[in-house]
C-alpha cells in the first residue's frame, strides 16, 4: 500500500491499467516490466504536496489527483493548417504523434536512411538499455509512464553519422481531447563519434484538461554531440509530468535547451549522468508562468568520473498567482577529481502573487573541483525602466523589452532557425499577456 | 568544579580582572557561577542562571520563554522544553547598552550524558548586547548529547550579537566518541532591531545546527556569519534560517565550511520572503574548502520569494587550497601545514574580523588546532 502520509488516492488508475492491459499487445518481456512498473506504483501512489517530502514541497499535485482520465482518443485534426501550429519544418525529420498515435501521414516516410534509424517502438524489437536509465521503479512517474505507454519512439544514429537533418518529434494532442492521458516514450541512442540536433515538442490544441507523461532516454557513446531542445506548450488546464535521462560516455557532449510554459502543472525532471572522463553537458531553460500554473524544474547532474563540465542555467518569468521551482543539483562522486560545474537560476516576478522556490544544492565528495552556484529574484529594475522612458518609449513597451530581453539569453540558444522563429513568435504573442498580469512594475 | 575550569584555561576570576567580560558557567546543565552580576544590576541588566531567574524574575520568563522557539518545533526543542534544568538568562533594560561582553561557558563533564540547558536573552527597546558562548567537553569514550535551544527577543530597535565557539569533544580519530550537537537557535528581530549569529564551530561528532532570525519588525535586519570545520569523521550541517515578514528587513549570510579527512560539512540554509515583505534584500554567500579527498562539502539552500519586490542573491563556490598559494608561501619559508593555516585564516576571515577582538585570536588558534595533521 501507498505511504497514506505522502501519497494520494490511485484508484483511478486502477481502472485505466486494466483497459490498458486487455489492449496491450507486447510481447511477454515488455509486459513483464510494464508489471513491475504497475506494482511499484501501487506501492507509491502519485505523490503528495508536504513538508519532508522532498522532492514534492513545492509542487501541489491535487488538481492532477482529482482528474479522472481516459487513454481513448479520436483524432480530430484540421491537417491544412497543422503544420503552422507546431514546430515543423521540410528541412527536418518530423515524427508527429497525434493523442499518442504514431501518425505516419505527417511523419517523414523513409526514415531509415543510412545516417539515422527511426522506428516506431510498436515494430520494433526494444533495445537492451530500454528502460534502465529511467527504470519503472525511478518514480511513480516513470512507473506510470511504463505500465502506460502503447507507442513511442527508438532512434539508433550508427557509428560516425553526423546527421544533416535536424530531428523533429512532435507530440501533438488534438482540439477535442477532453481528459485524455498520455504516455509518450522516446529512447535515442547514439554512435560513437555520431551527432544531432534533436527537437522534442508538447503541443496541446485542446481546451480540456489532459495529462502528459513522457518519458525519454537517451544513450550517448564516446565523442558523440547532441543539441536537444524540449518545448512544452501546453494549455493552461493540462499536466505535463516529464522524465528526461541521459548517459553520457567519454568526451561526448550534450547540450539540452528547454521553454516551458502553459501547463497546469508542468514538470521538467531532467537528470544527466556524466559516466566517463572529459565529457561536458550544458542544461539551459526558460519557464515562463502565468495565471494559477506551477512550473517545477528537478534538474541533476552527476558527475562520475574525472574532467567533465557541466552547466546549469534556468531562467523565470513568473506572473499572475502562478509558481515555479527550481531544484538543482550537482553531485560531484569521489573519483570526479577536476570537476568544473557551475548552476545558476535568475527570476524575474512580475506579479504580487506569484512565488518562486529555488534550490540550487551542491553535494561534493571530491577535493580538486571547481564549482559555483547562484540564484536571484527580483522584479524588473526600475532605473532601467525609467531610462527607456526617458528616450522616448511609453511605459507599456518598456516593459514588453525588459521581459523580452530577460527571455532572449536563453531563447537564442534554440539555434534551428525555424524553431528559434516558432519561438519568438510565441513569445511576443504572450508578452503582453504577461505585461498586464504584471501588477508590481511600473509603479514609482 | 571550578577547578575544572581553571585546568581548561578558562579561570573565571582572571578573566573578569584582564578582559572585564560577564562570565556564567554552565556545568552538565547546571549554572555554577556567574561573574559581575552585581555591577550589571546597577545598569538594571539581569545576567543570572535560569533558575535564578525563575525565582526572582518569574514575569519575564513567563512572558518570553518559549515564544520564538516552541516546544513543538522540533523534536530535540521538545526533548529540551522538557528536560531542561537550567540555562542562563539575560534581560537589558530599555536604552541601556550593556557595557561589557556576556558569556557563558559550557561544560558537558558526566560520561554518556546529555546536556539540555536553555538561554534566553531579551534585549528592551533601543539597547544593545554582546554575547557570547563557549562549549568545552572532555575527551569520553561514550558520545555525549547536547540539545540546548537558544532564544533571542529583540525588541524595537534594539541589538543583539551572539557568538558562539563551539569546541565539543569531535570524537576520536577514528569516530569513537564525541558529542552530538543537536541545538535549536533561532531569535525574532522587532521594528529596526538587529540580530546578529556568528559562530565558529570546530566540536562535535555531529552537529545540527541553525541559528535563525524572525525578522518581523519593519526595517529589521538579521545576519549570520559562520565557521564550520569537519575533521576526520566530523559531520557538521549547519546553516540559517531568515524569514522575512516585515518591510523593508534585510538579512546577510556568510557561511565557511571546512571538510578534512573524513569531515562532511553541509551548509543548509533557508531564505523566504513571504507576501508582505516589501523590499526585503537578502544577499548570501557560503564558500567551502575541501583539503583532502575523502571528505565532502554540501551546500542545500532554500530560497523562497512570495514579494516581488525582493531582491536576493545567492552565490556558493566551492574549492580546495591553490597549489599554486601553497608553494608560494613555501618558497616563503613556511611549512606546508603554517602555509595551510595562513590560507584558512585568510579565507575565514570574512567571518572571524565579526567575533570580538580576543575571541578572534582564539578562534584562530582553534582552526589551528583543530586542522593538525589533516595536511600531507
Amino acid at each position: 500500500m501507498p505511504d497514506i502520509f505522502f501519497s494520494h488516492s490511485i484508484d483511478q488508475f486502477n481502472i485505466l491499467f486494466n483497459n490498458a492491459k486487455k489492449k496491450s499487445f507486447f510481447d511477454s518481456k515488455v509486459n513483464e516490466i510494464k508489471n513491475i512498473a504497475w506494482d511499484y506504483f501501487l506501492s507509491t501512489g502519485l505523490p503528495l504536496h508536504r513538508r519532508g517530502n522532498e522532492e514534492w514541497k513545492y509542487t501541489n499535485l491535487n488538481p492532477l489527483s482529482e482528474t479522472k482520465f481516459t487513454i481513448d482518443a479520436d483524432i480530430d485534426i484540421d491537417f491544412s493548417s497543422i503544420t503552422k501550429l507546431i514546430p515543423f519544418s521540410d528541412n527536418w525529420h518530423n515524427i508527429v504523434f497525434i493523442n499518442g498515435n504514431y501518425f505516419s501521414k505527417l511523419s517523414e516516410n523513409s526514415t531509415k536512411t543510412n545516417d539515422i534509424n527511426i522506428v516506431p517502438l510498436s515494430s520494433s524489437k526494444l533495445p537492451d538499455e530500454f528502460a534502465t536509465l529511467a527504470n519503472p521503479d525511478l518514480s511513480p512517474f516513470t512507473a506510470l509512464n511504463t505500465a502506460f505507454f502503447s507507442e513511442g519512439i527508438i532512434i539508433e544514429i550508427p557509428d560516425n553519422n553526423k546527421v544533416s537533418k535536424d530531428l523533429n518529434i512532435v507530440f501533438l494532442t488534438s482540439q477535442s481531447s477532453e481528459n485524455l492521458a498520455t504516455f509518450p516514450r522516446v529512447f535515442l541512442k547514439c554512435g560513437e563519434n555520431s551527432n544531432l540536433n534533436f527537437i522534442e515538442s508538447y503541443i496541446n490544441l485542446s481546451s480540456g484538461n489532459n495529462l502528459t507523461l513522457p518519458v525519454v532516454e537517451i544513450v550517448q557513446s564516446k565523442n558523440s554531440k547532441i543539441n536537444h531542445y524540449r518545448i512544452q506548450l501546453e494549455n493552461k488546464k493540462s499536466f505535463n509530468i516529464g522524465t528526461t535521462r541521459i548517459e553520457q560516455k567519454e568526451n561526448s557532449n550534450f547540450n539540452s535547451t528547454t521553454f516551458s510554459t502553459a501547463a497546469l502543472i508542468g514538470r521538467n525532471d531532467l537528470h544527466v549522468l556524466l559516466q566517463e572522463p572529459h565529457s561536458t553537458c550544458g542544461l539551459y531553460g526558460l519557464y515562463i508562468t502565468s495565471g494559477d500554473q506551477q512550473q517545477d524544474n528537478e534538474i541533476s547532474t552527476t558527475h562520475v568520473k574525472h574532467d567533465c563540465t557541466s552547466k546549469q542555467f534556468y531562467k523565470g518569468i513568473l506572473s499572475g498567482r502562478s509558481k515555479a521551482v527550481f531544484s538543482g543539483k550537482i553531485l560531484v562522486e569521489k573519483d570526479a577529481q577536476k570537476t568544473d560545474a557551475d548552476q545558476k537560476d535568475l527570476n524575474l516576478l512580475l506579479s504580487r502573487d506569484c512565488e518562486v522556490d529555488t534550490k540550487p544544492s551542491l553535494e561534493i565528495y571530491a577535493d580538486d573541483v571547481i564549482c559555483a552556484h547562484g540564484a536571484t529574484a527580483g522584479n524588473v529594475d526600475m532605473n532601467t525602466l525609467f531610462y527607456l522612458q526617458t528616450r522616448g518609449l511609453d511605459l507599456e513597451t518598456a516593459k514588453e523589452i525588459l521581459i523580452r530581453g530577460f527571455a532572449d539569453e536563453i531563447l537564442d540558444r534554440f539555434s534551428p532557425k525555424d524553431l528559434h522563429c516558432f519561438l519568438s513568435d510565441y513569445i511576443d504573442d504572450i508578452i503582453p499577456e504577461l505585461r498586464d498580469q504584471s501588477d508590481t512594475i511600473g509603479t514609482f | 568544579m571550578l577547578e575544572a575550569f581553571d585546568k581548561l584555561g578558562i579561570p573565571l576570576h582572571e578573566r573578569e580582572k584582564l578582559a572585564g567580560v560577564a562570565v556564567d558557567a554552565v556545568f552538565d546543565s547546571v549554572s555554577v557561577a556567574t561573574t559581575f552580576a552585581d555591577k550589571l544590576a546597577e545598569l538594571g541588566i539581569i545576567f543570572c542562571s535560569f533558575t535564578e531567574a525563575v525565582q526572582n524574575h518569574p514575569d519575564l520568563v513567563r512572558k518570553y520563554l518559549g515564544s520564538v522557539v516552541p516546544y513543538t518545533d522540533n523534536f530535540y526543542s521538545c526533548l529540551n522544553s522538557a528536560v531542561f534544568s537550567d540555562g542562563s538568562f539575560t534581560y537589558i533594560p530599555p536604552g541601556v547598552k550593556c557595557p561589557m561582553e556576556l558569556m557563558t561557558y559550557f561544560r558537558i563533564n558526566t560520561e554518556g550524558s546529555g546536556q539540555f540547558e536553555r538561554t534566553l536573552i531579551i534585549a528592551d527597546k533601543n539597547s544593545y548586547v554582546s554575547y557570547l558562548e563557549g562549549c568545552t567537553a572532555p575527551m569520553r569514550k561514550s558520545s555525549q548529547l547536547h540539545a540546548a535551544v537558544v532564544e533571542l527577543v529583540a525588541l524595537d530597535d534594539s541589538e543583539i550579537k551572539y557568538s558562539t565557539i563551539q569546541n565539543w569533544f569531535p570524537g576520536t580519530k577514528d569516530g569513537q566518541g564525541g558529542v552530538y550537537n543537536f541545538v535549536t537557535k533561532r531569535g525574532r528581530a522587532d521594528r529596526s532591531a538587529k540580530i546578529s549569529w556568528t559562530q565558529v564551530e570546530t566540536g562535535s561528532a555531529i552537529t545540527w545546527k541553525y541559528p535563525s532570525v524572525i525578522l518581523k519588525g519593519d526595517n529589521s535586519v538579521g545576519e549570520f556569519f559562520s565557521v564550520a570545520l569537519a575533521n576526520n569523521h566530523q559531520q557538521a550541517d549547519t546553516g540559517t534560517k531568515m524569514i522575512h515578514i516585515g518591510k523593508n528587513t534585510k538579512s546577510t549570510i556568510v557561511s565557511k565550511g571546512i571538510s578534512a579527512g573524513k569531515g562532511n560539512n553541509t551548509y543548509r540554509g533557508s531564505v523566504q520572503i513571504m507576501p508582505k515583505a516589501e523590499n526585503a534584500t537578502n544577499h548570501t554567500q557560503c564558500d567551502s574548502l575541501l583539503i583532502g579527498d575523502k571528505c565532502g562539502a554540501h551546500t542545500v539552500p532554500y530560497i523562497e520569494v512570495r514579494n516581488p519586490t525582493a531582491r536576493l542573491e545567492h552565490e556558493a563556490s566551492t574549492s580546495k587550497v591553490s597549489d599554486d598559494q601553497l608553494f608560494y608561501l613555501m618558497s616563503r619559508g613556511l611549512s606546508e601545514e603554517e602555509a595551510h593555516h595562513m590560507i584558512i585564516t585568510g579565507w575565514s576571515r570574512d567571518v572571524i574580523k565579526e567575533l570580538p577582538f580576543e575571541f578572534a585570536v582564539e578562534a584562530s588558534q582553534l582552526l589551528k588546532v583543530s586542522l593538525e595533521g589533516a595536511v600531507g
